[in-house]
């Protein structure tokens, strides 16, 4: 294991004050070449991700969400038609033991459960959260993240990350602050 | 330029009615709704009002310790009246929820921009509504504490639930529209969550706001995932909130009860759920926004889209009634048209009388724009649909069951104090956690309002 690193640096964080500015650092930031970034709004603010040139297939919630919908529907289905016909059947009216159609509603209802938890827990497990703690929440100025400000990062571990250059090119893509994000332990 | 010479009321200037009044910045709706939480100190009238619903509360307590000591005998229900209040209010109840999942779901998809400051609360209201009405089928089993044979579970028995009863997919459907909503309500929730965690000035506060937000820190990767789970699940919501109330009506519709076995059931239950959930969102809109100077965030826009929208389904309840009505006579089947002339004539006449009164006379006036922009108006038009609709399951309920095939089998229902104490109950219940609701977190999306800043200065450039 690797000796624990204490204050160590997590990257430059830079401010702005409009999404618009935000899209155009993150576009500028990337066509200099930088990969390691990530920006962060208060708002989902349409576009960024493509800004910063993350793909539809980062995203893995839609298949998530139909696997979980497929599982819950036929493990709801197959597990009535067992418990009705073969667990313990019981005559109702004469119908047939696979008395299919009045099986659907739970079915559905079960299609529904699974897409929706697969969708909302894949989400979470996706994104990494919960997660306590993150250097971020070291820089007191990020706390306006969740309020009226935008920031864009470049983390450390980019190969052209670079203390002081990479802290002036922030600065030239219209920063109007820029922070170095600790990761004290 | 010409608004000052357009009369106010003129078609374009209406088209233009806002859902956000001007001056907003990020920065001023984070305040206004966050402080609500954070800073506002508690008020007299929060108190007596929560003061009013938590005795409430602890009348349902007592009626329900009572119910578990004594037995359901100390209701009014009897053979033949076996569902009695407890069925009324459970379909009451669970149709108001219905409101609450088509703002935040349907109207999501349809991107209706005015659905956002109203959306938390009434998914809020949601989760309310199915608690209490998860509380009325639970009691009336009589032996609540048994409700576990109802899930599937691998019984030493050997025994299993019969999946072909509605009654089964009712608690699924029910079962999963709680869980479902409650998912939704909290995927809005978290970067609310965030903001108040960062916001709040005191330890407990910061604590608890930052476990229930996870971490959550807006990063674009986040928020990707985060919309597309959002706009997964209002399309899941969708047809589940189509589903619940269809399967409640599948309780009535299975059965083959005169006025109970027909096939519009499934959608003028739905409209009727979303009927009587516009209502409440009303009833609950227009007090929170005065009390809290919301005036700026739930505008005239959104009262009286919501009025439209009751209009809408209040007419399509009224078909309902009206075909019900007509496929009895039109059927020659005599139990049909003998159950419509106990309707008209019978011992419950009055009750069904005072629903086409509630229900389809009065919600009339919302063709008027005076009363639709009329904020006491619609305040008594949302109690007396409330009240409208609570008396629809009331005839459905207790006339088809009092009349039905043989007269020997018929009967009366009276409901007791108990019936009266756990329905007031329940509503103390929901008053109670509303409450509480609006302490506690923010009662609007204060991402979502953010979002509707940008939109909004983007129109004005």
């Amino acid at each position: 294991m690797n000796v624990p690193h204490t204050n160590v640096c997590y990257g430059l964080l830079g401010e702005f004050d409009t999404p618009k500015d935000l899209m155009a650092a993150a576009r500028k930031v990337r066509e200099a070449g930088y990969s390691h970034i990530d920006a962060y709004a208060p708002f989902p603010v349409e576009g960024l991700s493509d800004a910063l040139g993350l793909g539809r297939k980062h995203d893995l919630v839609p298949l998530l969400t139909l696997i979980g919908g497929l599982g819950g529907g036929l493990t709801g289905f197959f597990f009535q038609l067992w418990v009705s016909a073969s667990s313990y059947p019981m005559n109702i009216g004469g119908r047939p033991l696979n008395s299919w159609p009045a099986f659907i509603p739970v079915t559905f209802e079960l299609t529904v459960l699974g897409a929706s938890t697969f969708a909302v827990f894949g989400m979470l497990a996706l994104n990494k959260l919960p997660q306590p703690h993150h250097p971020l929440f070291n820089v007191q100025r990020f706390k306006r993240a969740s309020n009226d400000k935008f920031f864009l990062c470049i983390e450390a571990h980019d190969p052209k990350f670079h203390l002081e250059e990479t802290a002036r090119f922030l600065q030239s893509a219209n920063a109007q602050h820029v922070t170095e994000v600790r990761d004290e332990d | 330029m010409s608004a000052d010479r357009t009369s106010v009321n003129s078609p374009e200037i209406r088209r233009l009615a806002r859902v956000l009044e001007p001056g907003h910045s990020y920065a001023s709706v984070t305040d206004k709704i966050s402080s609500i939480v954070l800073t506002r100190p508690v008020s007299i009238g929060w108190l007596a009002g929560f003061a009013i619903a938590f005795s409430l509360l602890m009348l349902l307590t007592g009626c329900i310790a009572w119910l578990i000591t004594k037995g359901v005998g100390i209701w009014g229900i009897n053979i033949p009246v076996g569902w009695g209040f407890a069925i009324v209010n459970f379909v009451w109840w669970i149709g108001i929820g219905h409101a609450g999942t088509l703002i935040s779901a349907i109207l999501f998809l349809l991107n209706q921009k005015w659905r956002t400051s109203i959306n938390r609360f009434a998914e809020a209201m949601t989760l309310f509504a199915v608690a209490c009405a998860g509380i009325f089928p639970l009691i009336h089993t009589g032996r609540p504490w048994m409700a576990y044979y109802m899930f599937p579970y691998p019984s030493t028995m050997g025994i299993w639930p019969q999946f072909r009863s509605p009654l089964i997919w009712d608690v699924f459907a029910v079962s999963t529209y709680g869980t479902v909503s409650a998912l939704f309500w909290f995927v809005g929730l978290i970067p609310d969550l965030a903001t108040l965690r960062d916001r709040a000035t005191n330890k407990a506060a910061q604590i608890i706001y930052g476990m229930l937000a996870m971490g959550w820190r807006g990063s674009a990767r986040h928020w990707h995932r985060y919309q597309s789970a959002y706009l997964l699940l209002a399309g899941l919501a969708t047809p589940l909130v189509l589903s619940v109330h269809t399967v409640v009506s599948f309780d009535f519709s299975i059965a083959i009860v005169p006025g109970w076995h027909t096939t519009i059931f499934p959608p003028y239950f739905v409209a009727g759920a979303i009927y009587s959930g516009f209502a409440m969102v009303l009833t609950i809109a227009i007090p929170l926004r005065k009390a809290y100077d919301l005036e700026d965030f739930i505008t005239m826009r959104h009262l009286e889209n919501m009025a439209k929208v009751m209009l809408a389904t209040g007419l399509i309840v009224a078909y309902g009634y009206f075909f019900e009505f007509f496929m009895s006579l039109y059927s020659g089947n005599k139990f049909d048209v003998f159950l419509v002339q106990q309707r008209l004539h019978g011992p419950y006449s009055g009750y069904y009388f005072a629903l086409i009164l509630c229900n389809i006379l009065t919600p009339q006036l919302l063709w008027i724009q005076k009363v639709r922009t009329n904020v006491a108006a619609l305040f008594v038009m949302s109690l007396v649909i409330n009240l409208g609709m609570w008396l629809e399951r009331f005839v459905i309920v207790v006339i088809s069951l009092t009349r039905d095939f043989v007269p020997s089998a018929w009967g009366r229902y009276q409901a007791t104090f108990w019936d009266y104490g756990t329905f007031v109950g329940t509503i103390g219940l929901f008053v109670t956690l509303l409450f509480l609701f609006v302490r506690a977190l923010p009662a609007i999306s204060i991402a979502e309002m953010r979002e509707l800043v940008a939109h909004t200065s983007e129109e004005h450039k």
